[in-house]
């Protein structure tokens, strides 16, 4: 299950071919993807806001910003309470490799290429990410906090895709 | 005496249906609950954000706008009859329908 997860974020993030062999994600290795997808989403809204000029991208980039680092800090104080450490993992490693090559793509573009690559690629990401949490991540987590939290986690995130899809219609 | 009495009457049925209501639209897991199958100008509506992210309730004909924290609510009183479409300027994609009866 989890090499699906990795397989259709390395094609969204344009990089198919690599697969990571595993079981079912326990519940420390589901918060931490969690968490990393919600990071990935922050580096590159936070890049969106140093580069673009374009106020609808730049509005689009702080609300991602400012959406997931709240999703992030619930995430943060429901591991704590619940005395989990988030592990590290296959998916989440080729989730941040496969962001970080995304990232150094996105910086050498400019102006409304970069506008509309950055874009494009929020779509893709969330849509990624929504199946991953419906597909995966939810039937798989073991706590009801946890659980709880993906749900709203997956409900962000297909608002998200949507306000992304609304936004990259005006860059088409 | 009759006329008297039914016109009182009148004046105390008109006042009944005249009372402010007052109604609370849940926001939960990025989603307005359903607004008030009845709404009349002066009822209150109370917009309750369940989620762990700031909303609005914002009215497509700017007649209001409201801003509401995380896990807070936000009270307004409705205006003048007729439909009014509204949406989270956060979220759009999170929309919604008044309809206000006169």
């Amino acid at each position: 299950m989890i090499r699906n997860i990795v397989i259709a974020a390395l094609l969204a993030l344009g990089m198919g071919g690599i697969a990571v062999a595993a079981d079912a994600p326990t519940d420390p290795q589901i918060a931490h993807i969690a968490y990393t997808a919600g990071q990935i989403d922050i580096a590159a809204a936070e890049q969106a806001i140093k580069k673009s000029k374009n106020a609808d991208i730049v509005a689009f980039a702080k609300q991602m910003e400012e959406d997931h680092k709240a999703v992030n800090d619930q995430a943060l104080a429901l591991v704590k309470k619940l005395g989990v450490t988030p592990e590290d993992n296959p998916t989440s490693q080729a989730l941040s490799k496969a962001a970080a090559d995304k990232l150094a793509v996105l910086d050498k573009l400019d102006g409304p290429a970069f506008d509309k690559a950055y874009i494009d690629n929020e779509v893709a990401y969330h849509q990624t990410v929504n199946g991953a949490l419906s597909g995966t991540l939810i039937p798989a987590a073991q706590n009801a906090e946890l659980k709880a939290l993906l749900q709203q986690g997956l409900a962000l995130f297909t608002e998200h895709q949507k306000h992304a899809e609304m936004v990259a219609v005006k860059f088409k | 005496m009759k006329t008297v009495i039914l016109a009182l009457a009148m004046v105390a049925v008109a006042t009944f249906s005249a009372a402010a209501t007052e109604y609370t639209i849940v926001i939960d897991k990025m989603k307005f609950g359903p607004p008030p199958a009845t709404l009349h100008p002066g009822d209150t509506i109370v917009w309750q954000n369940n989620d762990i992210l700031r909303h609005s309730a914002t009215a497509r004909d700017k007649s209001f706008d409201f801003d509401i924290p995380a896990k807070a609510s936000a009270t307004m009183t409705v205006g003048m009859a007729g439909t009014v479409s509204f949406y989270c300027k956060f979220h759009p994609g999170m929309t919604g329908t008044l309809v206000v009866s006169p």
